[in-house]
């Protein structure tokens, strides 16, 4: 380490705008990182700490405001660029190369040379010292695919200091780690502080900010809140400044009424992923499945779907037990399932929109094996009308669509198989308002219909004002079911981040 | 979309601890097996083609004795060697995550030119023919590096186009003609003949390309990068590996070991006509997988794909031996292919899942 100012800023951003196809995700934001200092960044899904994170690491340039190192004003134009002026990114998903080494992945491209190319036994030696220095028995003869991702983790902080990094930027690093990884990592991360390292910390887990942080910034919506030192701050004040949110009128949710248990799920379980899930869903209601994202909310919905393969558990359809093996006996059985990406999952995008609205009817619509073209437009017709897809032709492709028309197309093209549960993840991320509030009409209509409902969704407004019920999912387990009545956004929050220590009512 | 290699998730959670090497680490529980079978796996590929090259030969030579005969092992070794050449340059290629199919086509385009200039002008040094044949396959590697990294066409549909334009060259530059043994000075011939303290010179340029290919591969910082830009493009753009530079030279070599292989083609077969080395592509690219290449880049060495060449030709002397029909050997090549992969997904699979379960139990 070079001789350190320990009162100026290693890194600092100043009124930092960026905005991604006309939706704001970071709206002047300023955020100074000390040398020597852990500084927590929390903020709720979508409050644009990703979007800070890669502004930091020369994958996105900021559209407005300024990135300063040291005091002087910076473009980071590339992740090597950002490297070389000593700023190290942790992402959640180690870039790493999985068939190399550990040594090889720390000194690509840097590989210490002899007479004979490179020097493997001084590699070897080197990153073997930068370990110890860690204090991490890690052997960096070890292919990277073997390792977890938390020593995935170590390989990243030991590549940071081998690159002599002022910052060190670590994006949810305990994200998937167990308690034990998560003590080293947090013995490691102290001793880049001793070392002079500005750190930043994103974590989703409130007790972890307090434990780690020096000082604390709250993101909400792409907007600063606060900052302050971690000694100033408590949980519950943390968590009104993550939410402090207003509802508004956007979504109005008709009356419906509820029925027979239409879905069962006892016990459900995948290893690694969820457990012990369990809950009913009635005919005519709006199931809410909040939590953060990485909970296992999709994860569940997948293996409902049959996408994924549990381990154990039930699944009862209309108090009859079924096993849904694929996606296909999903839909035989009445699912639907509108995936949380809809570009890669849910549409076609090349495809004409008729023809991705009839693609999971497409067999009841042929004859002799043929489909019959006059048959597929009426019902895409049909369908697409009766969401109001905005389109200037049912035969030009998806991508000619608003994110919120591609939405209705998606739908539409569910509502097609005449389902009876309707299973929705994320139905309104990236969608401008206005579609938004036409997404909710329609599923809250499509619930007075009697289709049972099950919306997951990290936009808590959205949650509150849409579901009947709420179950909140913290580290694939359901920590909370709360009713219309008593739900709000501070309840659900500190259920979601584990804040609830038993699973009594507070 | 790559293997289950390329995204084998979490594994056991004391594997933080883990300092030993993995040969001791075996004897301990659950977590190290996952470990060690991922290391035997690591290196299964070209242990494995190696355990089943010494089989076969075991096998053939039970049944024919003549198999094993010194005569017979060097024509194996002769008959391989044209095709490690061009294997090692196509695994630069795919380590990349790249292919180039027009390998065959620039054999054989360059087999011709060489030949034909040497029946031409019989005079020519032989050292001037290989240079000539050596840069006329740069060349045409140049074609095939700059379309995939400037015209940023997928390596497998600019070199199927390449595959049939070099071979359109060939058949304008040779209008049905041929060259034959008679038409050129015997001292290109002695390429393919002659031998340097008893070993043949084919068999030695083959061993020089492997050597240094193999030492490039180890020793040489680039030679690093093609692994690491196979093994996770966007890593390697995250660590300031110059992808475009490195994948065009990747090309630009292998089209010039194509050449040195187009050269020792027309000294080896003595009659070339645009026909030459046609369909060779896929012999190549079977000897690199079957040498245990990861056909999605990242993984694999020059000497696997030699291994991988000699196996094949093996397989190819063996039933002329055995005066086996000829439909066989396709077919068993066929089946080599399949075997190597298949076993490859499975112990990968296998893996996947053992790691899942390890993490859960943690």
């Amino acid at each position: 380490m070079s001789e350190l100012d320990h009162s100026a800023p290693a890194i600092e951003l100043r009124g930092v705008r960026k905005s991604f196809g006309g939706v704001q995700a970071v709206r002047g934001v300023d955020l100074a990182l000390m040398p020597g200092e852990i500084h927590a960044v929390v903020g709720e899904n979508g409050a644009g700490k990703s979007t800070l994170v890669r502004i930091l690491g020369g994958v996105y340039r900021p559209d407005e405001g300024s990135v300063v190192v040291e005091g002087e004003r910076v473009d980071l134009h590339s992740p090597a660029n950002a490297r070389a002026r000593g700023v190290a990114v942790i992402y959640q998903e180690p870039a790493l190369f999985p068939d190399l080494d550990v040594a090889e992945n720390i000194f690509m491209g840097r590989q210490p040379r002899g007479r004979l190319g490179i020097d493997w036994r001084e590699m070897y030696r080197e990153v073997g010292e930068l370990m110890g220095s860690l204090g991490v028995a890690l052997d960096p003869r070890t292919p990277i695919q073997g390792l977890s991702v938390a020593d995935q983790q170590l390989v990243e902080i030991a590549k940071a200091l081998s690159l002599d990094a002022r910052v060190v930027v670590m994006d949810e690093p305990t994200a998937a780690l167990s308690s034990r990884e998560t003590e080293q990592l947090f013995r490691i991360v102290k001793g880049l502080r001793e070392r002079g390292v500005a750190v930043l910390f994103i974590s989703h887990r409130i007790e972890e900010v307090f434990e780690l942080g020096d000082t604390v910034t709250v993101l909400r919506d792409g907007e600063h809140v606060i900052t302050k030192p971690a000694a100033q701050l408590d949980a519950a004040v943390l968590i009104r400044h993550m939410v402090g949110r207003d509802l508004g009128e956007l979504f109005p949710k008709e009356h419906a009424d509820i029925g027979a248990p239409l879905l069962e799920v006892r016990g459900l379980a995948r290893q690694g992923v969820f457990e012990d899930v369990s809950f009913t869903l009635r005919r005519g209601e709006i199931l809410g499945l909040a939590g953060l994202v990485g909970a296992g909310r999709t994860e569940v919905a997948r293996a409902l779907f049959g996408i994924d393969k549990v381990d154990s558990g039930e699944i009862l359809l209309e108090g009859r037990p079924v096993a849904i093996g694929s996606p296909s006996d999903a839909v035989s059985a009445g699912l639907a399932f509108v995936p949380e990406d809809r570009q890669h999952q849910g549409l076609v995008l090349e495809m004409a929109i008729e023809r991705n609205a009839t693609l999971p009817i497409l067999r009841r619509l042929t004859r002799l094996g043929l489909i019959q073209r006059r048959r597929e437009r009426a019902v895409a017709r049909e369908y697409t009308g009766r969401l109001q897809v905005k389109a200037a032709g049912l035969d030009l492709p998806a991508t000619s669509l608003s994110g919120g028309n591609q939405q209705k197309v998606v739908l539409a093209k569910w509502l097609a198989t005449d389902p009876s549960l309707l299973i929705l993840d994320e139905p309104t991320r990236g969608i401008d308002i206005g579609t938004k509030a036409e997404v909710h009409r329609i599923v809250s209509g499509l619930a007075a219909r009697g289709l049972g409902i099950l919306l997951i969704s990290s936009e808590l407004p959205e949650v509150l004002a849409m579901a009947d019920r709420v179950l909140v999912m913290h580290e694939g387990r359901i920590t909370r079911e709360l009713g219309r009545d008593e739900a709000d956004q501070e309840k659900i929050m500190r259920a979601a981040t584990g804040q609830d220590g038993a699973r009594a009512a507070s | 979309m790559r293997p289950l290699a390329r995204t084998v998730p979490v594994p056991p959670p004391e594997a933080a601890q883990a300092v030993e090497p993995v040969e001791e680490v075996r004897f301990g529980g659950r977590r190290l097996r996952a470990r060690a079978l991922l290391d035997v796996a690591g290196r299964v590929r070209e242990a494995g083609i190696a355990v089943a090259l010494a089989l076969f030969v075991l096998v053939v030579a039970v049944i024919e004795p003549r198999f094993i005969e010194p005569n017979n092992l060097e024509e194996i070794l002769l008959s391989v060697s044209i095709l490690a050449i061009v294997a090692v340059g196509q695994t630069l290629v795919v380590l990349t995550r790249n292919i180039d199919l027009s390998v065959g086509s620039t054999v054989g385009l360059v087999a011709f030119v060489c030949a034909d200039t040497l029946k031409g002008s019989p005079g020519t040094s032989v050292v001037l023919v290989v240079l000539l044949g050596v840069v006329l396959g740069a060349g045409l590697g140049v074609v095939n590096g700059l379309l995939v990294t400037v015209g940023r066409v997928p390596a497998i549909v600019a070199t199927l186009g390449t595959l049939y334009i070099f071979r359109g060259l060939d058949f304008t530059i040779a209008g049905g003609k041929e060259v034959s043994a008679s038409d050129v000075p015997d001292a290109y011939l002695d390429l393919a003949t002659s031998r340097v303290l008893g070993i043949p010179v084919l068999i030695l340029f083959a061993a020089v390309v492997v050597l240094i290919a193999s030492l490039a591969l180890r020793r040489m910082r680039s030679g690093r990068e093609l692994y690491a830009i196979g093994s996770n493009p966007e890593a390697a753009r995250l660590a300031g590996v110059p992808s475009g530079r490195l994948v065009f030279l990747a090309f630009v070599v292998c089209g010039a070991l194509c050449g040195l292989a187009g050269v020792l083609w027309g000294a080896r077969f003595a009659t070339v006509d645009a026909r030459a080395a046609t369909g060779f592509e896929l012999t190549v690219v079977a000897a690199v997988v079957v040498g245990g290449v990861n056909i999605f880049g990242g993984s694999g060495t020059a000497i696997g794909a030699t291994l991988g060449a000699i196996l094949l030709g093996t397989i190819e002397n063996a039933l002329s031996i055995l005066k086996l029909n000829p439909f066989w050997l396709q077919a068993i090549q066929g089946a080599v292919i399949i075997a190597a992969v298949t076993l490859d997904a499975i112990v990968t699979r296998r893996l996947q899942r053992a790691l899942r379960r390890a993490r859960a139990r943690r």
